[in-house]
């Protein structure tokens, strides 16, 4: 019965997009009404072919889609490094803005391709495979609902699909970090909500009496996003057969909005929903519980009561109230406390097990993480401070600090996870190469060390040449001139890129080889790999 | 008085007294008498399950 279901609502939406494509007013969205198309007609292809037979029986962990999404994750990581290379590329040498991709490949639509690709398509597919896995694991029940499952996991790559299509193609509604037009905003609303059912529905027939920490960040990160994500894209559209939307706020409210959006995008998803993964992966990789349970609720209802009035930092100096970034600074200064919590949670974990960062190439991954967090939580609370945020707003030094947070912190956990995950879920007794994880450690981390380095100097240096005055108080320096002036840094910038991007194409082949090659786990019961 | 003054001054006083006051009691909770136990047994979560969902073991618990 549910299969007829599926295809009248497959059949349904594949002829509707079908109609939309024929009075599409734009290119984006004549090219994504196609892409709906083509998606809609192959899962009614695919459903039809396999009616009638015999339903597999349910039984164990729901493990397949996280097979599927562990490897997308290290995919899309490749990706989103590539065009960011690139793209650092571009700002040392504008001749990479080729006169035959203008208009669609110039770095104005690179970036948002680039933040898109790391954000939301590396970080959030590892976070809801992740969470698919230590949800399962650590209430000792299956996901809530199998056909559930794949919808949140595919539905969100299609997110992705349309987001990256759309921003080559110039649907955007200009809004950092929340780019995607109206139609993927609504198909994202969709599919989140059946991502919390699906977190929720699972929490509820756990077999353990209390909710692990890790699901509790996860659940906060779920919450927060869906909040988040239908205040901030709040809009009309101008044709429902058009890509082009309006905001419903505007002026200082909107940029308001954007940024409380745009500050807990980053508490919620790169703190709340890695922070998940931290509390389970460094316990499982170090064999040890974490070092203080109390500690890390204590962190959750800290981050979580800050987190989430520190976004007008990000508007000082501007028309917001004078109050309202004052309130920005206090909690952004108050939160490091939470967050350096925290960390230490983190890296004592490790207490009585040092020796394994000699070791264990993967622990000492992720103990780099967790410091690249506590680092980078103290960067953002004092680049809030009014007098410092005069100085480093705008410049580099911004990119700098997102950077050591995005490539160290939800870069390395991620990494650390993916070697902990691959040998677990294809049932191996390790990965294929332990010296390769070595190089893609040290690569990764001195890519790191150069890019965030480069950004202080360049950021520091443009900030002081913009406020430079001469004894009559007209500016010393023009823009141009501080462009010319960062040129060098961005060439280190772009090869610690290069740096990172090789760590991680060495990741994937050893992660590739360890499904190939690698023997299996002799001691571990059948059944896992079985499904 | 606006809607937005009323709101803003209900947020200034009760809200954040209230939001300030669950947030010391959360604090306050992790303490309690009894906890230790319980969040040892909750840190151990992570090692318990990890091939087998609990109702497919033996030894699964109560």
């Amino acid at each position: 019965m549910w299969d007829y279901l599926k295809l009248v609502i497959y059949g349904l939406i594949a002829i509707l997009a079908a109609i939309a494509s024929t009075y599409a007013r734009d290119l984006a969205y004549l090219v994504h009404a196609i892409l709906v198309v083509a998606i809609a007609a192959g899962l009614f292809i695919y459903t039809l072919r396999r009616m009638g037979h015999e339903k597999p029986a349910i039984s164990g962990y729901l493990d397949a889609p996280i097979r599927v999404g562990v490897a997308l994750t290290a995919f899309w990581g490749v990706v989103g490094f590539l065009v960011g290379t690139y793209i650092a590329f571009m700002l040392a040498f504008p001749e990479m803005n080729f006169a035959w991709a203008e208009g669609y490949l110039n770095f104005g639509r690179l970036r948002p391709l680039h933040t898109s690709a790391v954000i939301f398509a590396f970080g959030g597919t590892a976070l809801i495979t992740s969470s698919f896995y230590v949800v399962q694991r650590t209430t000792g029940a299956r996901l809530w609902n199998d056909g559930l499952a794949w919808f949140v996991f595919w539905g969100y790559q299609i997110v992705i699909l349309l987001a990256a299509t759309g921003y080559i193609l110039g649907s955007t509604q200009s809004k950092e970090y929340a780019e995607p037009e109206w139609y993927t905003d609504i198909w994202l609303t969709l599919v989140w909500v059946g991502y919390l059912v699906l977190f929720m529905g699972t929490l509820m027939k756990r077999k353990e009496p209390h909710i692990y920490v890790a699901n509790w960040f996860y659940l906060s990160f779920i919450i927060t996003i869906a909040m988040l994500h239908v205040v901030n894209n709040l809009s009309i559209p101008v044709s429902v057969f058009g890509s082009k939307s309006v905001q419903v706020f505007a002026g200082v409210q909107d940029a308001m909005t954007q940024w409380w959006y745009g500050h807990n995008a980053v508490g919620f998803f790169l703190t709340a929903g890695f922070l998940g993964m931290m509390y389970y992966f460094i316990p499982k990789q170090a064999e040890r519980p974490v070092f203080s349970y109390k500690l890390s609720i204590i962190h959750f209802w800290a981050l979580i009561f800050l987190y989430i009035w520190a976004g007008p930092h990000h508007l000082h100096y501007t028309a917001l109230p004078d109050w309202a970034s004052t309130l920005g600074m206090v909690f952004s200064v108050v939160l490091w406390m939470p967050s350096w919590g925290g960390m230490i949670n983190g890296l004592m974990t490790l207490s009585g097990a040092w020796d394994k960062l000699r070791t264990d190439p993967i622990i000492r991954m992720m103990v780099v993480s967790v410091g690249f967090y506590g680092m980078s939580t103290f960067e953002g609370p004092m680049m809030s401070i009014k007098a410092v945020n005069s100085l480093s707003h705008y410049t580099d030094w911004t990119i700098g600090h997102v950077h050591s947070g995005a490539l160290g912190w939800n870069g390395m956990i991620t990494f650390g996870m993916l070697y902990f995950l691959f040998p677990k879920l294809w049932n191996k007794a390790g990965l294929y190469s332990l010296r390769l994880v070595s190089w893609h450690f040290w690569l990764a981390t001195i890519g790191i060390v150069l890019y965030a380095a480069s950004m202080w100097v360049t950021g520091i240096m443009e900030g002081l040449m913009w406020r430079e005055v001469d004894a009559q108080g007209f500016l010393v320096n023009s823009f141009a001139d501080t462009v010319a002036a960062k040129f060098p840094m961005y060439l280190v910038r772009g090869f610690g890129g290069v740096l990172y991007l090789t760590g991680a194409l060495i990741m994937a082949y050893n992660l590739w080889m360890t499904v190939r090659r690698a023997p299996l786990d002799e001691s571990a019961p059948a059944t896992a790999a079985a499904e | 008085m606006d809607t937005y003054s009323i709101f803003r001054q209900i947020a200034d006083s009760w809200v954040l007294l209230a939001m300030f006051l669950f947030f010391i009691f959360t604090v306050l909770w992790v303490f309690r008498p009894g906890s230790k136990e319980l969040h040892k047994d909750a840190a151990q979560a992570p090692f318990r399950h990890d091939d087998q969902p609990a109702q497919d073991t033996e030894e699964a618990r109560q």
